[in-house]
């Protein structure tokens, strides 16, 4: 695009996220490691969802909502990351590869299921491929529900851990 | 002695100075894009947070998983304490020879390159090999175009060119000198890491070329390696604002030049921070294959800047 352009589209837009909401109440009965005030790192893994979560996440960490505001960043790698963002119910090939990730996050972490499915396998429930709930597989923290949840929920919990 | 202390002063106004010059780039970036941005304090916070996390090393990883990052920093912080940021007193038993820094740039270079390596994984190998090539071409137009700016002062010593410079204008706006500090620019984008040679925040593996090779670091090894890096983007980006703009640096320790240099090259670096980050909104990364046609470029400019030097000295 002509520079000139986008400069003046740059300038016509101004900012277009959305107003800062009040921060939430903290989750009763949930303590989050005071480390992890202020700066979160988010790796998501897709244990076998629909990609609605995704396009949710992807919507929270977009202009609009602007998770990154209250200090949560997407990373490429687990060892960088404080929170894991596991979506979908865990399928049986997903086993395996859930409890690598999560050995792979140094300590603090939180791990968060987002999604219905990830809570309590959802619409995919007794089906023959799923070895069952985030929370069957690994020690889950924080839950989002929704199908698909909303990003403000979803952000919602990411500012929970953050604090801010 | 005075020389001394003007150093220690500035590795730690440097080293304080860098994550706000990190956070305010990123800031530009999110307000230009529409977004709030999480202000320019973030990257002490993330900083703090990474040094409070257990460094998880892989299994089958060497010593080098903890050496690298500390070999990076070093280097970084040598490299800093070289370059005339904010005095241009020198330690005499270091020389800041534009030769010193460059080599000081390469072994930060080479430490990471073999952190990438080191782990085995197939993104950390790419990256490695991706910096490698990027470090080959951007090396010899980073002496080239300093060169250029050293043949009329006659000295490869980067505080006597930066104290040259600041004495006489005439020096500055040379066609030799504009062009080495344009080639200077160019480089100096490339060897930290920004667009259009890499993008700092992406989160596409492929695409990556810095951050693949940090993808095994964890906890204070990846903080280590982050402030390392940093810490050259403040270290270049302080020599090329204080090449072209050679005023306001301290040469002794009388308080009020030395405030005077501090505050200078805050706004110099936060300044410039600010264009490059607003600058790189209107940018692509370019595809790796025309990097080294962008980086030829730059050299050609170099070279062009030692012709005219010559010709006009």
């Amino acid at each position: 695009m002509n520079p000139l352009r986008l400069l003046r589209l740059i300038t016509r837009t101004g900012r277009f996220a959305e107003p800062t909401p009040p921060a939430p109440e903290p989750a009763p009965g949930v303590t989050l490691p005071r480390a992890l005030r202020g700066s979160v790192q988010v790796r998501h893994v897709d244990c076998g969802s629909c990609n609605g979560c995704e396009i949710e996440i992807g919507a929270a960490f977009g202009g609009v909502y602007d998770a990154e505001r209250y200090g949560a960043r997407l990373v490429a790698s687990p060892r960088h990351a404080d929170v894991l963002a596991v979506t979908g119910v865990v399928t049986h090939n997903m086993v395996e590869p859930l409890l690598r990730t999560v050995e792979a996050t140094p300590r603090p972490r939180v791990i968060v299921a987002i999604g219905d499915c990830a809570s309590d396998c959802g619409m995919f429930a007794g089906a023959y491929g799923v070895a069952g709930a985030v929370s069957d597989i690994v020690d889950v923290d924080l839950t989002v529900p929704g199908c698909p949840p909303r990003p403000d929920d979803i952000i919602d919990a990411l500012r929970r851990v953050s604090g801010r | 002695m005075t020389g001394v202390l003007l150093v220690i002063l500035q590795i730690i106004v440097a080293t304080a100075i860098t994550p706000l010059l990190v956070g305010v780039m990123r800031q530009v970036r999110a307000r230009m894009e529409g977004r709030v941005g999480p202000g320019p304090l973030q990257p002490y916070r993330d900083v703090r947070k990474l040094l409070a996390k257990e460094p998880l090393r892989a299994e089958g990883s060497s010593v080098l998983l903890v050496a690298a990052p500390l070999v990076l920093l070093v280097s970084s912080l040598l490299v800093v304490a070289l370059v005339p940021l904010v005095t241009t007193a020198t330690v005499i038993a270091v020389p800041n020879d534009l030769f010193v820094v460059v080599s000081l740039l390469l072994v930060g270079t080479v430490a990471v390159a073999l952190l990438g390596l080191d782990a085995g994984t197939a993104f950390g190998g790419m990256g490695s090999s991706r910096h490698m090539m990027i470090a080959a071409l951007v090396e010899p137009t980073v002496l080239m175009s300093v060169y250029a700016l050293s043949i009329p002062i006659g000295t490869s010593t980067l505080s006597r060119i930066v104290v040259a410079r600041g004495t006489d204008i005439g020096r500055v706006v040379t066609p030799g000198g504009l062009l080495a500090v344009v080639a200077l620019v160019v480089v100096v984008l490339a060897e930290t890491g920004r667009l259009p040679v890499d993008n700092p925040s992406t989160h596409l593996e492929l695409t990556m070329i810095h951050e693949s090779m940090l993808l095994e670091s964890a906890g204070r090894d990846l903080a280590w390696l982050e402030v390392g890096s940093w810490l050259r983007l403040t270290a270049l980006l302080g020599l090329v604002v204080n090449l072209a703009l050679p005023w306001g640096l301290a040469s002794d320790v009388r308080p009020l030049p030395v405030l005077l240099a501090v505050g200078a090259l805050s706004v110099k670096l936060l300044v410039a921070g600010a264009l490059v980050a607003a600058a790189e909104v209107f940018m692509a990364k370019v595809r790796l294959f025309k990097v080294p046609e962008l980086l030829a470029g730059s050299f050609v400019l170099a070279f062009l800047a030692v012709t005219a030097s010559y010709l006009a000295g």
